[in-house]
Parts: C-alpha cells; sequence; structure tokens
C-alpha cells in the first residue's frame, strides 16, 4: 500500500470525535438546526473514547441540599483555585438536565420510591452505565442531518489567518485522505492517555484507566495550529486497583471503606480528603515503607461482595475476574496504587484555552469535553453540559456574519501536500527504529525526567530540561517512520500528537514555579503553594517555540471573551 | 489483559473488528476474526458484548496476576451472563440486568 486515494467531504459542522462529548453535541446541534453536521470518529462511536466500556456512575450531579454554587465552590477547592469559574458555574447549571435527558435517552438510573434518584455521594447518581455510549450513538444514528464517519482519524486542522476552514483525516482501515471542508469545527478527541510510561509496561501496557486510544489528536493538531492552551501541568493521576487499574470510588462509596496502611493504619485523613491528596497519601505511606495501601473492605458482606461484582462487570470486568481468581474483598482488602500521568480535561483542567462560549482562540473552533481546559470535575454529565453549550454557540456562530468565505483556501493544494506526506510515511522502507521503539523512548523519558510512576511523580527544573531535549529529538527520529499499512500510520500520528503534547506539558511544568497539588504537579524545585502563582498557565506556538503566557483568575459571574 | 477467539464459534461476520476501538481485530482470509495486536487491548470488552455467538472470551495478562481464567458472556434480552472459567474448576456465572442500576 502507497498509494491514497483523496476525498473531499463538505459540512456546515465538522465534530472531531464521536465520544460522549461528540455524541451529544450532534445531538444538540440537530434537534435546534438544520445545519449539516459531520462526525469523524477514529474508532466506532458505538463503543469509543473513554466511556467505551461503560462508567460506573454519573459523578457531577446537583443532589438534595447541594446548590450550583456548592458544586463550583468543590471543584474549585480541589482545584486549589485554578479553575475556570464562569465554565464551572455554566456547566453546573445543566448538569441535572443532562442527567435527566440521558434518562430520556434510555440511561438507567437508581430511583427512590419518590422518584429522585438513589444519591452514591455527594455530588454522585447511581446507574447501569455499561451501554452508555451505545445509548448515544443509537440515538445519534437517527438523526438525518448528522453523517458519521468512523475509522475516520483527525489529523490536521486546516487553519489560516487564526480562523478554522477545516480538517484533514485519514481513513484508519482503508487508504483514503480526507479533506474536510468546514465552516465550524467542534474539537471532541478526547484527552491524552500514553505520554508516560504506565503501571505494568510488559504485555498489560494498555491496562491504564485512561483510553488508551485516546492519544490527544485534537489538542495536538490545535497546538500546531497556534491555539492557546491551558492548565496541562494539573496532570490527572487516578487512584486505581492495584493491577487491573479498575475504579475505587465504586468501593470507597459503596461499601464506605476507608484507605488503609499495612499496619492497618487510616491514612486518608492525615493527608486531606482532595483528589490528589488521596493519591499523595498513598504514595507518602508507600515511601514511609507503610505499603502497600489499601481499600478496607475485609469482612463486608456476601451480598455486598455479589453487587460489587456486578457493579464491575459494567464497567471494569477486569477486577471481578480478579477477584475470582485471586479471592473476593471480604476476605482480602483492595490493594491500591497510582496510575500514571494523563492529560485530561475532564477529571483536571489541562486543555484548549476557551471562552465561555466554549470557542477556542481559533475562531470558530470550539472544544468541549476533554479537549476543553479549565473545567475539572465535569465527568459525563459536564462533558454534555459542555458540549450542549457549545452547540448553541456554534448555532449563534452560523447565524451571524462570524463564518469565514473559504475561497481564500487553495484546498487542492493542501491535499496534494497532505497526499505526499502520509504517502512518504507509507512508502518509507522500514529504518532501525519501530514506532514502538519511539513510543517507549518518549515514555521512559517523561516517566523518569517529567515525573512519572519512577520518581513518585516528583520532577525538577534538572530533569525537565533532559526530557525537553530528549522529546524534540525524538520527534526528528519519528519523521523517518516507516507505515506498513493505514493503522502503522494512524499509530504514527497518534505518536507525533503525544510527542507534541510532551513538549507543550514540560513547559508547563517548568512554568508553574509551585506545588500547588501534590503529585499532580509536584515541582520538587519549589515543594510548596506560592499565592504568586494563583494564575492560570497557558501556552502558545509562536514562531516554532512554546510561549508560556500567565493570565489572571476568571471567577464565576465572569464572561470570557478572547481578546489578545 | 487480552482476548481470546474460539475460530470454531466464529461465523466471521466482521462485528468485533468494526467495533474494537483499536482496530486491533482483523479478518482473516477465510473470514474469522484474529486478534492482531493483543498486547494493545484496554479490555473494554466491547468485541465480547457484539459477538453473537460467545465467540471471544478476554483474560488478565500474567504481569497483572491473570491465573489463565477465561471470560466470557452470553446475551439474552436485558440479561447478560458472565461465564467465568477458571482451570480445574466449575465454570461460574454471574448475570447482570441492563434495567437494573448498579448498587454501588
Amino acid at each position: 500500500m502507497d498509494k491514497l486515494i483523496l476525498q473531499y467531504l463538505h459540512t456546515d459542522v465538522l465534530i472531531a470525535g464521536g465520544g460522549t462529548a461528540g455524541c451529544y453535541a450532534a445531538l444538540n446541534l440537530a434537534r435546534n438546526t438544520k445545519l449539516h453536521i459531520l462526525i469523524a470518529e477514529k474508532a466506532h462511536i458505538k463503543r469509543s473514547g473513554c466511556l467505551a466500556a461503560g462508567v460506573n456512575a454519573l459523578n457531577a450531579y446537583i443532589t438534595k441540599n447541594h446548590t450550583v454554587d456548592s458544586y463550583v465552590d468543590y471543584a474549585e477547592h480541589d482545584a486549589a483555585g485554578i479553575a475556570r469559574g464562569d465554565l464551572l458555574f455554566t456547566m453546573s447549571q445543566r448538569l441535572n438536565d443532562c442527567a435527566a435527558d440521558l434518562e430520556r435517552l434510555g440511561l438507567v438510573i437508581l430511583k427512590n420510591p419518590d422518584g429522585s434518584y438513589v444519591e452514591r455521594g455527594p455530588r454522585n447518581i447511581k446507574i447501569n452505565g455499561e451501554n452508555i455510549k451505545p445509548i448515544l450513538a443509537a440515538a445519534v444514528s437517527k438523526l438525518p442531518s448528522v453523517e458519521v464517519y468512523n475509522h475516520t482519524s483527525i489529523i490536521d486542522f486546516i487553519v489560516k489567518n487564526n480562523t478554522i476552514y477545516g480538517a484533514v483525516a485519514v481513513n484508519v482501515l482503508k487508504p483514503i485522505l480526507y479533506i474536510i471542508k468546514a465552516k465550524t469545527v467542534l474539537c471532541c478527541t478526547g484527552g491524552a492517555s500514553g505520554i508516560y510510561r504506565s503501571n505494568n509496561p510488559g504485555f498489560s501496557r494498555h491496562k491504564m484507566w485512561y483510553c488508551p486510544f485516546n492519544t490527544g489528536a485534537g489538542m495536538a493538531a490545535g497546538m500546531r495550529s497556534g491555539a492557546e492552551m491551558t492548565t496541562l501541568e494539573m496532570r490527572f493521576i487516578a487512584l486505581r486497583c492495584k493491577d487491573t487499574i479498575a475504579p475505587t470510588g465504586t468501593i470507597a462509596q459503596g461499601v464506605g471503606a476507608r484507605q488503609i496502611n499495612s499496619r492497618g493504619e487510616i491514612y486518608e485523613k492525615k493527608y486531606g480528603m482532595e483528589t490528589s491528596n488521596r493519591l499523595y497519601g498513598t504514595v507518602e505511606e508507600i515511601i514511609a515503607g507503610n505499603g502497600p495501601c489499601y481499600l478496607q473492605t475485609k469482612g463486608i458482606s456476601p451480598e455486598q461482595v455479589l453487587d460489587l461484582k456486578k457493579a464491575y462487570l459494567n464497567m471494569a470486568p477486569a477486577q471481578t475476574l480478579r477477584w475470582l481468581e485471586q479471592g473476593t474483598p471480604d476476605h482480602n482488602n483492595v490493594e491500591i496504587e497510582g496510575t500514571e500521568p494523563y492529560i485530561v480535561g475532564g477529571h483536571a483542567a489541562a486543555g484548549f484555552w476557551i471562552s465561555t462560549k466554549r470557542q477556542t482562540t481559533i475562531k470558530g473552533l470550539f472544544a468541549a469535553g476533554d479537549t476543553a481546559g479549565g473545567c475539572p470535575q465535569k465527568y459525563v454529565t459536564g462533558t454534555m453540559a459542555e458540549a450542549a453549550i457549545a452547540a448553541e454557540n456554534i448555532i449563534k456562530y452560523h447565524q451571524s456574519s462570524a463564518v469565514s468565505d473559504d475561497n481564500i483556501i487553495n484546498f487542492t493544494q493542501i491535499a496534494q501536500y497532505y497526499q505526499q506526506k502520509e504517502e512518504k510515511y507509507l512508502t518509507a522502507a522500514p529504518g532501525i527504529f519501530t514506532i514502538q521503539d519511539i513510543e517507549d523512548a518518549m515514555q521512559k523519558n517523561m516517566d523518569n525526567y517529567a515525573g512519572g510512576i519512577k520518581t513518585n511523580y516528583k520532577y525538577n527544573s534538572a530533569g525537565l530540561t533532559i526530557a525537553c531535549k530528549a522529546i524534540v529529538k525524538l520527534y526528528e527520529t519519528a519523521q523517518s517512520l516507516s507505515a506498513g499499512n493505514m493503522r502503522e500510520l494512524t499509530l504514527i500520528h497518534e505518536l507525533l500528537d503525544r510527542l507534541t503534547i510532551c513538549r507543550f506539558l514540560i513547559k508547563h511544568l517548568e512554568a508553574r514555579q509551585e506545588t500547588r497539588w501534590h503529585s499532580f504537579a509536584e515541582n520538587s524545585d519549589y515543594p510548596t503553594i506560592d499565592n504568586s502563582f494563583y494564575k492560570y498557565v497557558n501556552s502558545r506556538l509562536e514562531n516554532g517555540t512554546v510561549k508560556i503566557i500567565y493570565r489572571p483568575i476568571i471567577k464565576r459571574g465572569e464572561y470570557y471573551e478572547h481578546t489578545n | 489483559m487480552s482476548i481470546l477467539i474460539d475460530r470454531q464459534q466464529c461465523v466471521g461476520c466482521g462485528k468485533c473488528s468494526d467495533i474494537c476501538p483499536g482496530s486491533l481485530i482483523k479478518t482473516a482470509p477465510d473470514k474469522k476474526a484474529v486478534i492482531v495486536y493483543p498486547r494493545d487491548c484496554w479490555g473494554c470488552t466491547a468485541c465480547l458484548k457484539e459477538c453473537p455467538t460467545g465467540a471471544i472470551s478476554f483474560y488478565l495478562g500474567a504481569d497483572i496476576g491473570g491465573q489463565g481464567s477465561c471470560m466470557n458472556i452470553e446475551k439474552n434480552g436485558y440479561i447478560t451472563k458472565w461465564i467465568i472459567r477458571q482451570p480445574d474448576k466449575e465454570p461460574i456465572t454471574i448475570e447482570t440486568d441492563s434495567r437494573t442500576a448498579n448498587k454501588y
């Protein structure tokens, strides 16, 4: 295979990525306009993105006795102030509507006799989330104005004069190059996994928290196009069940299990209950020689064990298999560990710097879900809320005179450029290094020098300098890789996207000269919080270099539009 | 963690290769499904749920403590039967009902 078939596609709104955000945005657009919508999805929208396997609960919900403001308070506190009040507030207003909409679409939510949802925690409700993606995909497939291109991976945005005109994509299975002309683009490609070496780098290297096929494609394409990014340094590191990397919240909240060390001491309160500190406490206990650490489940009832087994079958069946092979949680406490760091905007606040309308700094390019920064703790319902807000503003953008004429773009020239570039990978003779070799090298460098598992998530300026040099060199080496088929061509792009994110991430880690969040950004040169860093760390590619921009905190009630 | 595909039970419908979020399953010339990249499997079990004949099962890699058990599923309307086959033991079945929410 060495020749690519060229195909031009036209649409009003291109949705890059058909995960939860992408599908829900399509639904909201189709409900409210007649605009043509095209979803480009790397896998298949029925089971793609981070919810491919299902989800255990809706973790962003305003429960009884709580308010929109209390949700924003919680998220801001958990992020130690580095979150966007405007984004959190406008998202939180819609959380419950999104849950109700999901129920109407077919999601099963556990109810009390009075019809209210059963609460699992202060912000959580209980569901059967195994089929959440099939439910959303089925709703999308009924929409006549939405065209879905499965197995279609976005490799770049088409941007001129800081305005978007479409995107370039390749088919993952067949030799097709797509030039997609679009008036607006919504980026929903998800966050980035595979940046750092994972917990189990051997056979089970992909047994990770975040979807290993979410490689930060849209974020990296945005970075290359000069979009401003924010808070990449707030990495997300999940506290998970050892080996299976299955969720711990279901056990902690479901049966009230506490975090204990091997000496039987409950340690969680010692370090604080914020998301980062629950992880940090576990790391510190192990360093102090008090590991392994566990969730204390010994002695739970046989009914609780069966309910846990069923709950995990609905979201992480590996954990149920583990219990059947190695003993059930009533007999053994469940060992826990931290994962490698991920770059996500759904749990942490990394991603595109967006306006309150969810528009990026590139005109006509919007972002929602894990690609959208500044709005942590959004989870499933918050992602949906953000997709709905983006959809509303995309409609307004089309109604206004903001849509630019694409006559200034020479699509034929762009097609020729990409055809040549992609065919070069397909015709190159295999060299000394494979795609996997370069990926391993990238993950090792990030692990050793940019705060991975190896250093207990700590990093310093000396190490980051080494990591930066290595990443730049690996990016050069990756240019001469060879692809034997379309999947390998996709893997090359995923690798280049991850390397792009590494480059920006390292600059962000260097720029936040404090430790605002333990483990998530543990800067050992500056081990404490410094209030002069109560501001956002943003970045943008300018003349080939990553420029850091500090921006003041935006509070709830404010309305933010890009001005500079 | 990865999957096994029983060639005897595979009917070659191609649904698993279409659904796999990592495009890890291919169709052999005889139309039977093959997992080409077992190390790249996330363990989402989308393929098990899509397979009409229950030909696909998953297991835990030895590096994450797997002991050789395999799990596959039989779907019947709202009911999913998860069947776990352990070496030298009787199979265990756990049923989940898609109409009921997780208790936790």
